[in-house]
């Protein structure tokens, strides 16, 4: 017990040893993004608007007319979609990719990861300039109650860094679990609520859905600080912390416990 | 424990799994795993070596390619994991592995000074008050704003070296890096080792060349498949190894 607690004040005192390392390593993914581009930054936030766009052309007669102000609909749940595949796919990649660093000097592993999830949220709150666009466009109003997103995106940021652990371990053994993966994540993103209503699903899926897909949660909590401008189902928000706290406990077990196996496969 | 000693090693062995054919992905593991066709061959990397070093000591691996001198070095690096035994390092540790290891060929040198900094665990502060020290040494002074996939190898070496030796290290480790790089260089970055060792700074050193090896270290270790042949002072061990080699 008195070993455990020493192994873990080591692992902080080496994040913070390692916490410009980490800061430099999320400045350069931003950076190298968009350093030949000449729309640079402005990309970040119409990537985004882009996509909402044809997925209004495409839905908005489908499924458009039963739900209120259905561009800021899309928007929520894309961007959120997209910032939970991006910053896990390349998460999964992170120790993989870094392999000819870690066989020459001693980093903790980890920071590879935790840098690729960290940057995915920087890109993020580009997304988020998006969201204001769209926002201002269909008068939905800002309040003080918009600012909960924060609640919604630390519980997904959290959720990110134990499945991206998860995977990134994972992938170091076995290199197909990135085609799995993103089968995975087509299949969920069908299942999640982002352009059509939980409403319109059959009765079975829509009793299971909210109990089992962490992303409806997070999406539902988002939309309703933001469309709503009132409180969302505090349900939500217990459950939520709840999975992304147990994912983080799952993604950490497996990495320490698998992470001096690494250098012999990478 | 003996207060001068700052690296042990006791009976560590580094075993990798080489499977038969090399598995890596789930779909064949799986089939694998149903025909009963899974086998491992295990091979040791290092077996049961024993290493004492006590500050400010200068130590050779010497031994030919694939005798584990390279594993041993990261073992003590902590790179590697020992599978057995255990490793016990004290103080702070230069890793010279491979020079410039962990550069971003797509960024400028004056980034990659900061970025490799920090993964040689460096602070912003510290970094910024020796940035003119490591460009000074490197040499590299007018290229400061050049991707670094530009520079040629000796360059690069040049400023990995210069990067991992602006600090005091307690112990520096050195495997064949030197190899690169002209003449000048080499001797300069030799001055820059002889000093260190007499401010007290430990040093592990690899080489294939007994001369080098003799005019740095006083003793030396003999690996030979993993194993170690040899400990002692430096000349007596490069005459035996040298032996060795030439009855072959």
């Amino acid at each position: 017990m008195k070993r455990d607690i020493s192994a873990w004040k080591f692992r902080i005192q080496m994040l913070l040893k390692y916490r410009y390392l980490l800061l430099l390593l999320v400045e350069r993914d931003i950076k190298l993004k968009y350093r030949r581009s000449v729309l640079g930054y402005i990309w970040s936030v119409l990537n985004p608007l882009l996509t909402m766009l044809i997925m209004m052309l495409v839905f908005s007669h489908m499924f458009g007319k039963k739900i209120e102000n259905f561009p800021v609909y899309l928007i929520c749940g894309h961007i959120l979609f997209s910032f939970m595949r991006e910053a896990c796919t390349l998460a999964m990649n992170s120790i993989v990719g870094n392999a000819a660093l870690l066989k020459k000097v001693y980093v903790p592993k980890y920071i590879f990861t935790l840098a690729k999830v960290t940057s995915s949220l920087v890109n993020l709150m580009f997304s988020l300039g998006a969201l204001l666009i769209v926002m201002l466009i269909t008068k939905v109003p800002l309040t003080w109650n918009s600012l909960l997103i924060v609640i919604p995106i630390a519980e997904l940021y959290i959720f990110c860094i134990g499945l991206g652990l998860f995977l990134a371990q994972a992938n170091v053994f076995f290199r197909d679990v990135a085609n799995i993966w993103s089968v995975v994540t087509l299949a969920w993103m069908y299942l999640t609520p982002i352009f059509y209503s939980i409403d319109d699903l059959s009765p079975t899926l829509r009793y299971w859905i909210p109990k089992l897909n962490p992303m409806y949660i997070y999406i539902t909590q988002f939309r309703d600080f933001i469309l709503s401008g009132g409180w969302t189902w505090t349900v939500l928000i217990w459950r939520g912390l709840i999975i992304s706290l147990l994912m983080l406990v799952i993604g950490l077990w497996s990495f320490t416990r698998n992470k001096d196996k690494f250098i012999l496969y990478i | 424990m003996d207060r001068d000693i700052c690296i042990q090693v006791k009976d560590a062995s580094v075993r990798f799994n080489i499977a038969s054919e090399k598995i890596n992905n789930l779909k064949e593991y799986a089939i694998k795993l149903l025909k009963r066709e899974l086998r491992f061959k295990e091979f040791y990397a290092l077996k049961d070596v024993n290493l004492t070093v006590r500050q400010g000591e200068s130590w050779a691996l010497v031994g030919p390619n694939g005798a584990g001198k390279s594993t041993l070095l990261k073992l003590i690096c902590r790179i590697i994991a020992p599978y057995k035994g255990t490793v016990w390092v004290r103080g702070s540790i230069a890793p010279m592995i491979e020079l410039g290891a962990g550069f971003d060929p797509n960024l400028t040198a004056e980034e990659n000074i900061y970025i490799n900094g920090a993964i040689l665990g460096y602070s912003r502060q510290f970094i910024r008050e020796h940035f003119n020290q490591i460009v000074d040494f490197a040499e590299v002074g007018n290229f400061l704003g050049m991707p670094i996939k530009n520079y040629s190898s000796g360059m690069r070496a040049r400023l990995g070296f210069a990067i991992a030796t602006v600090v005091k290290p307690d112990i520096l480790v050195v495997d064949e890096v030197l190899a690169v790089g002209d003449v000048a260089f080499q001797k300069k970055c030799m001055n820059r080792m002889q000093e260190m060792l007499s401010e007290g700074t430990t040093l592990l050193f690899v080489s294939h060349s007994n001369d080098t090896v003799r005019k740095m270290c006083k003793n030396a270790i003999w690996l030979d498949h993993g194993q170690v042949r040899m400990t002692g002072a430096a000349d007596e061990v490069c005459s035996a190894y040298e032996k060795s080699q030439q009855s072959k």
